[in-house]
C-alpha cells in the first residue's frame, strides 16, 4: 500500500452568510483546518457540538462550497468540482449522514434505497436482487425488510440501511458522520468491526465524527479536536487519549460518562457561555473558557501546530482552582 | 404516587407479510420525581412504546391488550384524541429521536418557542423572554439572535437542545426524551445530564430517558427497564441492574459496551445471531436462540420473577439460581 495520503485537506474553510438584509455579514463554521488521511487509516474527528465537523464532511464530499482552501482526493483536486464531474468521485467516496431518517427518501423501499448506488453509478453486472440480500445481511437486516419503507424502520435500522448504501460500491473512503448515534452497543460493535473489516480487506479509508469518545479510542488511528471551527489538537490518539495536551481535549476526555453508577468523576468543567461565531474571542479563542488562560492568552493567538495553545498541559494536569481546593 | 404506570401492553403492526407484535406483555412504573432510563437493542420497541403512551403510533399500529396509567387515573388508551391532545405539552412533554423532525423547517426558532407556549397568557415579549432563557439553559450561543434563526442553521446537537429547551418550558409532569443526547459532546451531554436533573428537581417531574449510552443511563437514572424484542426482560434500580444483571441478555449488553473494554481493540464485542422476526416470535424465551445460557427450560413461555425487591427478569434461570443459592 502506498503512503501517499488518499485525502488532503489543506487550510479550508468555510462560510455562511448570516443576518438580513441590513446587518449582513459572515460566519466561518469551519474557519481553516488541514489533515491527510492515508488509504487504511481511521481519521476520527471529535469535538464542541456546532464546532464545524458536519460542515467539513459536507465540503468534502462537494455538498458545501469551501471559501479557501483546498481538497485534494486520489491525486487531484476536488474542491472546485461541478456536479457532473463530482459523479466519479463520488463513487469512490462516498457519506453516511448525521441525520439517518431524513437523509432516506420516504418513498423508496429499503431495496431500492441499498441498491440505488448501482442505479446512479451502473451496476457493472450486478445481479440487484443478489446484492440486496448481501448488503442487508452486511449490516444485520433480515432480507425481507427489502420491501420496508424509511418510516417503518426503527432510528437504529435506519441507519444501518445508511451503512448499506455507503459501502455498497465497494468506496476508498467512507465519510461517516455519527455512524453508531442510536445503534446499541452490540449493533454499534457490528457496524464498526463491518468497517474494519473493510479496512483490513481493501484498505479503506475512513472519516469518521462521532460524540463516542469510547469508539474513538478503540477504531481512529489519529484523531483530531474541533473547537469552533479549527483544530486545537491534533495527534495520534493513543497518546492523545493518554496524555491530552489542549485543555480543550483534557476537558472533553474527563466528560466522558461511564457505565458505572457508582463512579465518582473527577471532571475538568468549562464554564457554559460558549462563544458566538459572530464575535469571535480575542487571542486564543478558547480562553473565555479555559481553566488555564493567562493573560497572553486573551490578546495573542497561540502558536500554530499540532498543538494551538500558549501552554500545552503537562500529564495528568489539573484545573488550577481545582488544585488550590484541596 | 406513580406518574406512569404502564401494564401488559401489547402493540401490534399490520405489515405486508403478516402482523408484527411490536410490544409483548409490556409492563413497568415511572414513580412520581423519579428518573427511569429504557434500555435495549435498536428496533426492540422503544420509539413504538413512547408512541403508544402519547396516543401517536402509526396508522398500521394498534394496541390491543393493556393499560397505561397516567397519574394514577387517566388510562391513555382510552382517552379521546381531543383528551390526549391536552395531555400532550402541558402534562406530557417529549423530546423525540429524531431532532430534525421535532422542529418544523418552515418557521423560525423564535417563533415555534413562542406557540408551544400558546396556553401561558402572558404577552408575546415575555413569551420570547422565556425562550430566550429557556435557550441558553441549554447553553445555544447568542440566543437572542438565534430566536430568528431557522432549524437548518444549527448544527445537529443545537437542534437537539433547542428541542430539549421547547420541551421543558412547559413544565410537564412527565417528560419523555428518545436519544436526546446523541449529537452532544461529552462535556455537553454532562452539562445537560445535570440540567435534566436539576429541572427535574425543581418541576418535581418524572422522566422516561431512552438512550443506547450505558455511561448516560448510569449517571442520569435511578431505575433501569431493559427490552429486547418488545418485550421487558429486566428492571431494577440502576445500580442493582448494572451491578448486578440477572438477564443473559443485560449482561451481554452491558460486556459489549467500549467503555468496559479497556485494552485498546479494533474489533469490539458483539452478540451474535439476529433479532428475532416479530411476526413469528418464538414460543419460549425471546433471547433463547441468542443466549449462552439457553437450556430445555427456556423453551416454555418466561414469566417475570422478583430477584430482590424491585429488582426483577425475565429468565427461569433467576428463580434456580436463587433456589440454588438457598440449598448450597
Ligand atoms: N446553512 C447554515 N447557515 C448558517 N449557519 C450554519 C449553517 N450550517 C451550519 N451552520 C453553523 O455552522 C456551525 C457548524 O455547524 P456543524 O453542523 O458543522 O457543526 P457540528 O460540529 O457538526 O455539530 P454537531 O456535533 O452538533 O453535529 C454551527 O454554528 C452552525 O450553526
Ligand atoms: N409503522 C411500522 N410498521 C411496521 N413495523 C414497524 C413500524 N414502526 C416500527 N416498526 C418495527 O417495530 C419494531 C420496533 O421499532 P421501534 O422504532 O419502536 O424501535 P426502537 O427500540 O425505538 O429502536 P431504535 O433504538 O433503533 O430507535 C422494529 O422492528 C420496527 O422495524
Ligand atoms: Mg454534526
Ligand atoms: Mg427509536
Amino acid at each position: 500500500m502506498s503512503d501517499d495520503p488518499i485525502l488532503s485537506v489543506d487550510d479550508v474553510q468555510v462560510s455562511f452568510p448570516v443576518g438580513g438584509l441590513a446587518s449582513r455579514s459572515a460566519i466561518l463554521g469551519v474557519a481553516g483546518v488541514s489533515f491527510q488521511v492515508r488509504p487504511g487509516e481511521t481519521f476520527a474527528l471529535v469535538g464542541e457540538s456546532g464546532s464545524g465537523k458536519t460542515t467539513l464532511a459536507r465540503a468534502i464530499n462537494g455538498l458545501q462550497e469551501i471559501s479557501a482552501g483546498s481538497i485534494t482526493f486520489e491525486g487531484g483536486r476536488i474542491d472546485r468540482l461541478g456536479k457532473r464531474e463530482m459523479k466519479p468521485i463520488r463513487k469512490r467516496m462516498s457519506m453516511m449522514f448525521q441525520d439517518p431518517v431524513g437523509s432516506l427518501s420516504p418513498r423508496m423501499t429499503v431495496g431500492d434505497l441499498v441498491t440505488e448506488p448501482y442505479r446512479i453509478h451502473g451496476s457493472d453486472g450486478r445481479d440487484l436482487r443478489a446484492e440486496t440480500e448481501r448488503l442487508l445481511s452486511l449490516v444485520g437486516l433480515p432480507a425481507n425488510f427489502a420491501s420496508r419503507y424509511p418510516h417503518q424502520l426503527s432510528g437504529g435500522q435506519a441507519r444501518r440501511v445508511g451503512v448499506a448504501r455507503a459501502i455498497a460500491l465497494d468506496p476508498a473512503l467512507v465519510i461517516a458522520d455519527e455512524p453508531t448515534a442510536g445503534l446499541d452497543v452490540s449493533v454499534q460493535g457490528e457496524v464498526l468491526n463491518l468497517l474494519n473489516d473493510l479496512r483490513e480487506r481493501l484498505g479503506l479509508a475512513m472519516v469518521i465524527i462521532t460524540h463516542n469518545l469510547h469508539v474513538v479510542h478503540h477504531v481512529a488511528d489519529r484523531t483530531a479536536v474541533m473547537y469552533l471551527g479549527r483544530f486545537v489538537e491534533k495527534g495520534e490518539t493513543e497518546a492523545m487519549f493518554s496524555a491530552p495536551c489542549h485543555p480543550y481535549t483534557a476537558a472533553l476526555l474527563s466528560a466522558n460518562p461511564e457505565p458505572d453508577p457508582d463512579k465518582v468523576h473527577d471532571r475538568i468543567t468549562l464554564p457554559a457561555e460558549v462563544p458566538s461565531l459572530l464575535s469571535r474571542p480575542s487571542g486564543c479563542e478558547f480562553h473565555t473558557r479555559c481553566p488555564w488562560a493567562q493573560e497572553t492568552c486573551k490578546t495573542v493567538p497561540p502558536p500554530p501546530g499540532d498543538v494551538t495553545c500558549h501552554f500545552p498541559l503537562a500529564p495528568g494536569a489539573r484545573p488550577p482552582e481545582l488544585e488550590s481546593a484541596r | 404516587m406513580t406518574t406512569l404506570s404502564v401494564s401488559g401492553l401489547n402493540v401490534w403492526f399490520s405489515t405486508e407479510d403478516g402482523p408484527l407484535h411490536a410490544l409483548k406483555d409490556v409492563t413497568f412504573d415511572i414513580p412520581e420525581r423519579r428518573i427511569v432510563g429504557i434500555v435495549g437493542e435498536s428496533g426492540c420497541g422503544k420509539s413504538t412504546l413512547i408512541n403508544a403512551i402519547l396516543g401517536l403510533l402509526a396508522d398500521n399500529g394498534e394496541i390491543r391488550n393493556g393499560e397505561i396509567l397516567f397519574e394514577g387515573q387517566s388510562d391513555l388508551t382510552k382517552l379521546t384524541r381531543r383528551e390526549m391532545q391536552d395531555l400532550r405539552g402541558p402534562r406530557i412533554s417529549t423530546v423525540f429521536q429524531d431532532p430534525m423532525g421535532a422542529l418544523n423547517p418552515v418557521l423560525s426558532v423564535g417563533e415555534q418557542m413562542i406557540n408551544i407556549q400558546y396556553r401561558s397568557g402572558q404577552s408575546k415579549a415575555e413569551k420570547a423572554a422565556r425562550a430566550i432563557e429557556m435557550l441558553k439553559l441549554v447553553r445555544i450561543p447568542d440566543a437572542d439572535s438565534a430566536l430568528n434563526r431557522y432549524p437548518h442553521q444549527f448544527s445537529g446537537g443545537m437542534k437537539q437542545r433547542i428541542a430539549i429547551a421547547m420541551s421543558l418550558m412547559m413544565e410537564p409532569a412527565l417528560l419523555i426524551a428518545d436519544e436526546p443526547t446523541t449529537a452532544l459532546d461529552a462535556t455537553l451531554e454532562v452539562a445537560t445530564i445535570e440540567l435534566l436533573q436539576d429541572l427535574q428537581e425543581q418541576i418535581g417531574c418524572s422522566v422516561m430517558f431512552i438512550s443506547h449510552h450505558l455511561g448516560v443511563i448510569a449517571e442520569l437514572c435511578q431505575d433501569v427497564v431493559v427490552m429486547y424484542a418488545g418485550e421487558v426482560v429486566e428492571r431494577g434500580t440502576v445500580r442493582d441492574v448494572f451491578h448486578d444483571p440477572r438477564h443473559p441478555y443485560t449482561r451481554r449488553l452491558l460486556e459489549c459496551d467500549p467503555a468496559r473494554q479497556t485494552e485498546r481493540t479494533r474489533v469490539l464485542p458483539t452478540i451474535p445471531g439476529e433479532i428475532p422476526d416479530l411476526r413469528h416470535r418464538p414460543e419460549g424465551c425471546v433471547f433463547a436462540p441468542r443466549c449462552l445460557e439457553r437450556h430445555p427450560g427456556c423453551d416454555m413461555a418466561q414469566s417475570e420473577r422478583m430477584v430482590a425487591p424491585g429488582h426483577a427478569a425475565r429468565c427461569n434461570l433467576v428463580d434456580q439460581s436463587a433456589a440454588e443459592g438457598e440449598s448450597a
